[in-house]
């Protein structure tokens, strides 16, 4: 392996280029968003050159280490490292935040505005080392630090840039957040004290914390601290209400890194810190997750049908993706757990699509999300309406999409190990068909409304920002083996701390995928 | 001062009287008696200086003297004695408290001497003898007149307070209390602007001090009557001899424990925080709010951990009540505050009850993370004051809520090191409050206290609610007619407010150094 330090570099680029972006001079607007996308840009490129280095076949548990004490004092150190779970996630993100920019480019302007344009893009550049940090973090106490920092860049962006309600979004959302947080502390010192106990020093280091053997009823009790954070981060039903206000009331570009990657972080870490590290407690839980799971995914597939906006609708189809993949992954089974991981890449990508070009849609007809308030826009935009297509297509899990792949795992995983959660999930696909067929059908069909005659379709930037998306969407639905090749010794890892084993024979993977139709 | 001891230790030998000198390590107190010292001095520059002097004069003994004693202090790391015939301390705890106070009060010193905010002067009365509202006030305050005898009562309180953590035996204790909060109770009462209000919590301080130390006294004397000593050491030991006696020990326990809690400010003995937070001059809110927490919560270590040991398991359900009653009221109390002072005391309340937390734990951890949290709540709230004291209307400070709406807009760097401020109280990672809060709830857990943790995470996120609301406020509204302006301020509160933002973000990334200091302080010793 090299010893280039990838994750610190990666999470310190965009950090500079927030700085370099915080201070640039007021009204240089159209520099800011320049130097913002160039740190963007550069950091996806580092990613890819780092990504490709990756080697899926390694012994390994984590690559791209790097380890220094941090607070000796409280066994903290700054580790960093990926497994191809992490390293998926952070692609995701890099991924996803020069996308965002370019499509915000005139999301934020310097008049009418409460902040500043650089203001900003200096809060998704500071943003982005975050969630890098989130997902590279190999030290519990780091992981939570990242988990909880994260929250104050949102914070701004929603309650300074967002929308009419965005200060009672942004305190509902932050409230919300810290509950989960102050509960995950709670549990993490509990973690602490319990390491001491157990090996003489504390430690918050991965690892080590995974080879403890800790009694299962302290692991009970650990194990809620850390899954309720998570559970309100995903959001899973019932601690979900923050989410549907916050997506409503921000711009689309924090939308999109809130709902696309912020809140992976909560089904990343019942994935990679509640399973491994409390495995006799996760299968005690599993029952409650999966019908919290199940309920998440009906009702919100349900409350997304009788949506009148199109970003509250987005949101609760989004809690009803997140049940999918919380069922995969506490149904212990390899597939499950593989399509949860696919399923969190196709869900950040579809719901990037959805809210941007909902997004590019509602700033042609002064901003109003109201469903009610479009019809017909394939006439007078085409290729608005193709864009929307795609996504609302790549969101009801169309085969030949990526979001198919994890989906159709996902059922699998469930299915071999409980035959009827498997056959109610199902059930949810066809409502999710429903609320998005019916919203392409209101807003694009049909009659085209009178004050929307002559709307311009997609302009240059706003293509450039979708195309990526949409390939990524189409190539990975297609070829998900690089994909899969990343993500299967990850969750092989998992399954084997858990000391779960898949119920029937494993099935090669690819021939599974490629083989079956829906 | 040893060379005068040692001369009249020969005369007293000479004439053989059976009277002992006694022992006093002098470099051990060193710090102590140049801080007395000074104020003194201080006291005579009041008495014979012409009025122009004063000020340089006094500003150069408090600082000079703080600074001097910063030294003396550092180069006693690592001793560890009790002189001065057992009533005083010198131990790494000690130390640490002596040293942080120290260099507080030195930012409470620059803050209390900035003249650049307020046009009319600094932040006290000119005459704090004359009427509110009164001829001879306008004429004071037209001629320019200041006040500089804030200065020997800022240097006897912070006298008080170096003693506070490091007396051991409880007649000291009580001294120190005294000397400590009589010049504070006068301080409070001396604001320039809005002065009914200054005096009205001058006098409810004064008053509800004076309870609490007659508690700290009758406690005092159940414990003598009960072991024959007022030395904290002679008290356990007389407790692990005779562990059945309850009933004289438990009354001057208690007792004893409210004239302490008092001075933290634990609920139910917090009725007097907010009214003297909200009418002191804000400078000395700053510079009282930050070093009478820490010297108190010296005092009251240093109590249980010393002396009542071996009470443990009576004394533990009590402050457990307290710590839940003190963080709970203290938060929610706070949520319904319109004035950003009041806010701030019951912040401080609530904090009082974090630390309690730690207390708690009655543990060489719970030692060190309470002290840790002190120092990083000190020079949080320091700032917060400094801000405040900067934030103005037309009026003079513009304390109420609803004039830092828009603050952000108008003053975004300082509005910015506010929210700072807010996100360390509120126990947000990457600030020294986050780390103060690990520390005390590791430490309270790994001694069981799990349920008490839990509370405490309950209390914080309440806590966070209000902290977070001046945030919304500040960044999240538009500034209308009424909002406030940031006044710029000259390098003294400038200093004190740089100090107080470094040093809680520093403390928040990079604590180890002060998290080392803290443990290898060790314990008290006995």
């Amino acid at each position: 392996m090299t010893t280039f330090p990838w994750l610190t570099t990666l999470g310190v680029v965009p950090l500079v280029g927030s700085v370099v972006v915080a201070l640039l001079p007021r009204g240089r607007g159209l520099l800011a968003k320049q130097v913002a996308l160039f740190f963007a840009v550069l950091t996806l490129g580092l990613t890819v050159a780092m990504a490709l280095q990756f080697q899926g076949d390694s012994s390994e548990p984590f690559q791209f280490v790097e380890s220094h004490p941090w607070i000796p004092t409280f066994g903290i150190s700054y580790s960093v490292g990926v497994d191809g779970i992490g390293l998926v996630l952070v692609a995701l993100a890099t991924t996803l935040v020069p996308i965002v920019i370019l499509a915000g480019w005139n999301d934020v302007d310097e008049d009418g505005g409460r902040g500043t344009v650089k203001g900003y893009f200096a809060l998704i550049l500071v943003l982005e080392t975050l969630m890098i940090g989130v997902f590279a973090a190999t030290d519990v106490f780091l992981f939570y630090v990242f988990f909880e920092a994260m929250l104050i860049p949102v914070y701004f962006m929603i309650g300074r840039y967002g929308g009419v309600q965005r200060s009672y979004a942004a305190v509902k959302f932050l409230l919300y957040s810290l509950l989960g947080g102050l509960f995950m502390l709670a549990s993490l010192i509990g973690l602490y004290v319990v390491s001491a106990q157990l090996t003489g020093t504390g430690t918050f280091d991965f690892l080590t914390l995974t080879g403890l053997e800790i009694d299962p009823g302290t692991q009970k009790l650990l194990f809620l601290g850390f899954f309720f954070a998570f559970a309100v981060k995903a959001p899973l039903w019932p601690f979900h209400t923050w989410l549907p206000d916050a997506a409503a009331e921000a711009k689309p570009g924090t939308a999109v890194l809130l709902i696309g990657v912020l809140d992976k972080v909560g089904t990343f870490g019942m994935i990679r810190y509640c399973l491994p590290i409390f495995p006799a407690a996760s299968e005690f839980y599993a029952p409650v997750v999966i019908g919290m799971a199940l309920i998440g995914i009906f009702y919100g597939a349900f409350v997304a049908l009788s949506q009148s906006d199109m970003k509250r609708l987005f949101a609760y189809s989004s809690m009803s993706h997140f049940g999918f993949i919380a069922l995969g992954i506490f149904v212990f089974t390899s597939q499950g757990q593989s399509g949860s991981v696919v399923y969190m890449v196709a869900h950040g990508l579809s719901t990037a699509a959805l809210f941007l070009t909902a997004g590019f849609l509602m700033a042609r007809h002064g901003g109003s999300s109201a469903i009610a308030d479009y019809a017909g826009v394939n006439k007078p935009a085409p290729v608005l309406a193709g864009f929307f297509m795609i996504a609302a297509l790549s969101s009801l899990a169309l085969p030949g999409l990526i979001s198919f792949i994890g989906e159709f795992l996902v059922l699998l995983g469930a299915f071999e190990r409980y035959l009827w959660v498997g056959a109610l999930a199902t059930v949810g696909i066809v409502i999710t068909a429903a609320y998005v067929l019916r919203l392409y059908q209101r807003t694009m069909t049909g009659p085209v409304k009178p004050e929307l005659e002559g709307m311009h379709d997609l302009r240059g930037r706003e293509i450039t920002a979708l195309v990526p998306i949409a390939a990524l969407t189409i190539v990975l639905g297609i070829f998900p083996a690089p994909l899969l090749n990343v993500i299967n010794p990850a969750v092989d890892r998992v399954m084997t701390s858990v000391g779960a084993t898949d119920p029937t024979p494993t099935v090669g993977l690819g021939t599974t995928v490629e083989g079956t139709d829906k | 001062m040893s060379a005068l001891a040692s001369a009249v230790a020969v005369v007293v030998a000479d004439e053989g009287t059976p009277f002992d000198l006694p022992s006093i390590n002098y470099s051990a107190i060193a710090p102590i008696l140049i801080i007395f010292g000074a104020a003194i001095v201080s006291v005579l520059v009041e008495a014979f200086a012409p009025r122009r002097a004063r000020r340089p004069m006094q500003l150069v003994i408090v600082i000079g003297s703080v600074i001097a004693a910063l030294v003396v202090v550092i180069s006693l790391a690592g001793t560890r004695l009790v002189t001065a015939e057992g009533a005083i301390a010198i131990d790494g705890p000690a130390l640490v408290m002596q040293g942080t106070l120290l260099v507080v009060s030195l930012l409470g010193a620059l803050l209390m001497a900035e003249r650049g905010i307020d046009p009319l002067g600094d932040a006290f009365a000119p005459r704090a003898s004359t009427l509110p509202g009164s001829e001879d006030e306008k004429q004071f305050t037209q001629r320019g007149y200041l006040q500089t005898e804030i200065w020997p009562f800022f240097l006897f309180a912070l006298t008080g307070m170096l003693v506070f953590p490091a007396a051991n035996d409880l007649l000291l204790m009580f001294v120190a209390l005294e000397v400590m909060s009589l010049p504070l109770y006068l301080l409070a009462g001396m604001a320039r602007r809005r002065r009914l209000l200054s005096q009205e919590a001058s006098l409810k301080y004064f008053l509800l001090g004076a309870f609490s130390s007659a508690f700290f006294l009758y406690g005092t004397a159940m414990l003598y009557g009960f072991s024959g000593t007022v030395s904290l050491v002679g008290i356990a030991d007389a407790l692990s001899a005779k562990p059945s006696e309850g009933a004289l020990v438990a009354i001057g326990m208690a007792l004893l424990l409210v004239g302490l809690l008092f001075k933290v400010a634990a609920v139910p003995f917090h009725q007097w925080t907010p009214d003297a937070y909200q009418g002191a001059p804000t400078p000395v809110t700053g510079f009282m709010a930050a070093t009478v927490k820490i010297a108190a919560f010296g005092a009251l270590l240093r109590v249980l951990y010393v002396s009542l040991g071996g009470m443990r398991w009576d004394w533990e359900p009590m402050l457990w009540i307290i710590a839940v009653l003190t963080m709970l009221v203290g938060s929610i109390v706070a949520v319904t505050q319109t004035d950003i002072k009041r806010m701030l005391a019951y912040s401080s309340i609530a904090q009082a009850g974090f630390i309690l937390v730690g207390v708690l734990a009655v543990s060489p951890e719970g030692l060190s993370s309470s002290m840790f949290y002190l120092i990083a709540y000190a020079f949080t709230t320091i700032g917060a004051f400094a801000v405040v004291s900067m934030v103005r209307d037309a009026n003079g400070e513009a304390t109420h809520l609803s004039k830092w709406a828009g603050l952000g807009k108008k003053s975004p760097l300082v509005a910015s090191i506010f929210a700072v401020f807010m996100l360390a109280l509120a126990g947000i990672p990457l600030t020294s409050g986050f780390i103060g809060k690990f520390g005390v709830f590791t430490a309270a857990v790994a001694s069981g206290a799990v349920w008490l943790v839990i509370i405490a995470v309950v209390a914080s996120l309440i806590a966070a609610f209000f902290y977070a609301r001046v945030i919304v406020l500040m960044f999240f509204s538009d500034p209308g007619p009424d909002t406030a302006s940031v006044v710029v301020p000259s390098t003294f509160t400038t200093i004190a407010l740089a100090a107080g933002a470094t040093v809680t973000i520093v403390l928040g990334i990079v604590p180890q150094p002060v998290l080392e200091l803290v443990s290898n302080a060790g314990i008290f010793i006995r």
